[in-house]
């Protein structure tokens, strides 16, 4: 089994969801428990893909293909986890979005594809979200973190009204707030009263962990 | 398209040729050399005293024998470096005596240990597909210094080197050093390793040093790389025209010596051109005519089909300011995109006179944005966009495309940690970030394998040819010659 624990590693790294689909079905059908191979075969390799991202030895376009075939893996492995009466430890629960009167969207779909990857559960609200949908929204899926991401210095003070729509609705205790976007900086950060902010999607995977440390299994704090 | 950069349009061309066949007839080449005058002489030359007067006709026959490329081959014998046609490459600039020492960022003469440290870093640095015999050592006895120079980056580099002799002797030292460490004298013969920068004296001497120089590499069959240097205004004409006429003549003279010693034997039309500064009287290197003659100078060669060499990749600045960056970037640019060759000069400062490695770490990334550059635009798939916008609508989802992941790499240059992308951990000034590439090559750098017995036979040729007890650099040497 060890020999497919690599291949599996090897499909996330090779950014290869057809791969990593079928290696997690002969895995369920050798009788593998899903558990074992998600954190065995296929999280080293997201942990991996990390690692070489931050050496500059793999990019954007590397680190999604990545995602997709996790993804690819996931949709095998879930089904059987779920009919087996368990489920995945979650990791996290975060809301993303970007905030009010900004429409820029890549900076933070990346990084909410980068926390699925990495085992966290991810509501992304989309562009252009107004302060209280955040706090629904995370009152509703009881998340643990909401991240915000603006990208100009005029939109940025949509995530101060963020904390203080957290604040409003008596949600700040148990949920963190993060903030991300190019203009974003940690003295930002703590006038606006956030709890952090990250220069890019894996530094954001990385504070989120720190942010959760608490909560994660051993196998996720790898990265 | 290859982008292609010319500064002569033909009827230029043919007149700046038709001057220097005129000069070279009619004024003539001093020439120091009574050998290189006896060639001259039966060859169909008028010799009057150390002048010859070259007859055109002599001039298209030897332009006939000189061939229009060659390899440089590296230790392993493989071919790395092609002069000829628009290819370009790189190496560092040659023989300067400062260093610009990386903690002080003052200047100070340059030491044995300051050559192994550059040597070391443009090992690691795929910008630079040659050596340069880049420093005079302050700490080795003058007489030895020339030769020292090479047979420190032969023990160190696995790369083709751009080099050159300051005396006849010395020469032979080292060709006894390539012959070595090529495996024998037929190899070398063969496969060369090593290019020798030969100068003559502006305006058209040829000095007795520089025309047996020529001879003797000619029979050697190791490449010849003239590098003239007419400067615009003092030892040459004042137009950049009509300095290059003059480098075209002075070169053309050194090719008829060269191919008769030896027809066919390897030769590169190179130069060091520049202007004298009016103001100052200084050269200025990093000047936009300077870079101007460089690239005209190389058109010349091309249109007679020669391999080419020229200097750029240098500033006058005295720091690493953004001076040195600007001329040093903006020639990199204009050489590439004037297929030169062999473009030298990296990593100098200060009129040639000072060399810094954290300069050279920065020089590789311009060269390696001139690279990029003349790689050009591309149609890479079947159609430009639309196939793309087939699948991703009008979402901008782009980055998630097969195609992105497949075509970004050739699409865009990633620079090293030396310019700033914006990533957090990035110092916000160039010199600290520098010094850290500096560090990272130095740390993971390794000494290429070379078997035992060249280097046993590099070292028999030093010992031989220097009196002194131990060699200053070779630190790592186990073998019984040292």
């Amino acid at each position: 089994m060890d020999g497919n624990f690599t291949a599996m590693r090897q499909s996330i790294i090779d950014g290869a969801p057809e791969n990593a689909s079928v290696l997690a079905s002969q895995a369920l059908a050798q009788g593998h428990h899903p558990l074992e191979v998600i954190d065995n075969g296929f999280v080293p390799g997201m942990t991996e893909v990390g690692q070489l991202f931050a050496k500059h030895q793999m990019f954007l376009p590397d680190m999604l293909a990545a995602a997709e075939a996790m993804k690819a893996a996931m949709a095998i492995l879930e089904p059987e986890l779920k009919r087996q009466g368990e489920e995945r430890p979650v990791a996290g629960t975060l809301v993303l979005g970007t905030a009010k009167g900004d429409i820029h969207e890549i900076g933070k779909t990346l990084v909410g594809t980068l926390l699925t990857a990495n085992g966290f559960t991810v509501h992304d609200l989309g562009v252009d979200v107004p302060p209280q949908k955040f706090a629904d929204k995370a009152r509703e899926c009881k998340a643990d973190i909401i991240g915000v991401s603006a990208l100009l210095t005029t939109t940025m003070r949509g995530q101060r009204s963020v904390v203080e729509a957290l604040q409003r609705a008596g949600l700040r205790p148990s949920v963190k707030i993060i903030v991300g976007g190019a203009p974003v900086t940690q003295r930002w950060v703590e006038e606006i009263g956030a709890d952090g902010y990250a220069k890019d999607a894996i530094g954001a995977v990385s504070l989120v962990k720190s942010l959760l440390a608490h909560k994660l299994t051993p196998a996720a704090v790898t990265l | 398209m290859r982008p292609k950069l010319e500064l002569l349009d033909r009827t230029l061309v043919n007149r700046i040729l038709g001057e220097a066949l005129e000069l070279l007839d009619t004024i003539g080449a001093k020439i120091g050399s009574v050998e290189a005058l006896e060639f001259l002489r039966s060859a169909g030359a008028r010799v009057d005293g150390d002048i010859a007067r070259l007859p055109t006709s002599l001039i298209r026959r030897v332009l006939d024998l000189a061939p229009h490329d060659f390899f440089l081959y590296n230790r392993a014998g493989e071919a790395t470096v092609h002069y000829g046609g628009d290819d370009v490459y790189f190496d560092p600039g040659s023989s300067c005596l400062n260093i610009l020492d990386s903690e002080s960022q003052q200047p100070r003469p340059a030491t044995v240990a300051d050559l192994v440290r550059m040597v070391q870093v443009t090992e690691m640095l795929p910008e630079f597909a040659a050596q340069a015999t880049a420093m005079v050592c302050s700490d080795v006895p003058s007489q030895i210094g020339d030769w020292y120079r090479l047979f420190l980056v032969l023990w160190y580099s696995n790369k083709p080197v751009v080099t050159g002799a300051f005396s006849v002797s010395t020469l032979k030292v080292m060709l006894d050093l390539l012959a070595g460490d090529a495996g024998g004298v037929e190899y070398l013969r063969e496969k060369p390793r090593a290019v020798f920068d030969v100068c003559p004296s502006p305006p058209l001497n040829w000095s007795e040093f520089a025309a047996e120089n020529i001879i003797q590499l000619a029979r050697a069959n190791v490449p010849a790389e003239i590098v003239s240097m007419p400067l615009a205004g003092a030892t040459a004409p004042v137009t950049l025209a009509g300095a290059i006429v003059q480098h075209t003549a002075e070169c053309l003279a050194g090719i008829t010596i060269h191919q008769l010693a030896n027809p066919g034997a390897p030769i590169i039309w190179g130069g060091a051109p520049a202007i004298f500064d009016m103001s100052t009287g200084n050269t200025p290197m990093g000047a936009i005519e300077t870079v101007m003659l460089n690239v005209g100078c190389a058109q010349m060669g091309k249109f007679l089909g020669l391999p080419t060499h020229g200097y750029l990749v240098t500033s006058d600045s005295r720091q690493i300011d953004t001076q040195a960056g600007m001329e040093s970037g903006g020639s990199a640019l204009l050489g590439a995109l004037a297929g030169i060759n062999m473009i030298s000069g990296a990593g100098m400062l200060d009129f040639l006179a000072c060399h810094s490695i954290e300069k050279l770490v920065m020089d590789a990334e311009a060269i390696a944005s001139a690279q990029r550059l003349i790689s050009g635009i591309e149609a890479r798939a079947a159609t430009l966009a639309v196939d793309s916008f087939a699948q991703t609508g009008l979402h901008g989802d782009f980055l998630k495309l097969k195609e992105t992941r497949a075509l970004f790499r050739q699409e865009q240059h990633f620079p090293s940690a030396v310019i700033d992308r914006g990533t957090g951990a990035s110092s916000p000034d160039i010199l600290t970030r520098a010094r850290g590439r500096v560090a990272d090559l130095l740390r993971t750098y390794q000494k290429p394998d070379m078997p035992q017995q060249r280097a046993d036979a590099l070292l028999k040729v030093a010992s031989r040819s220097a009196r002194i007890e131990s060699f200053p650099g070779l630190e790592l040497v186990t073998s019984s010659h040292a």
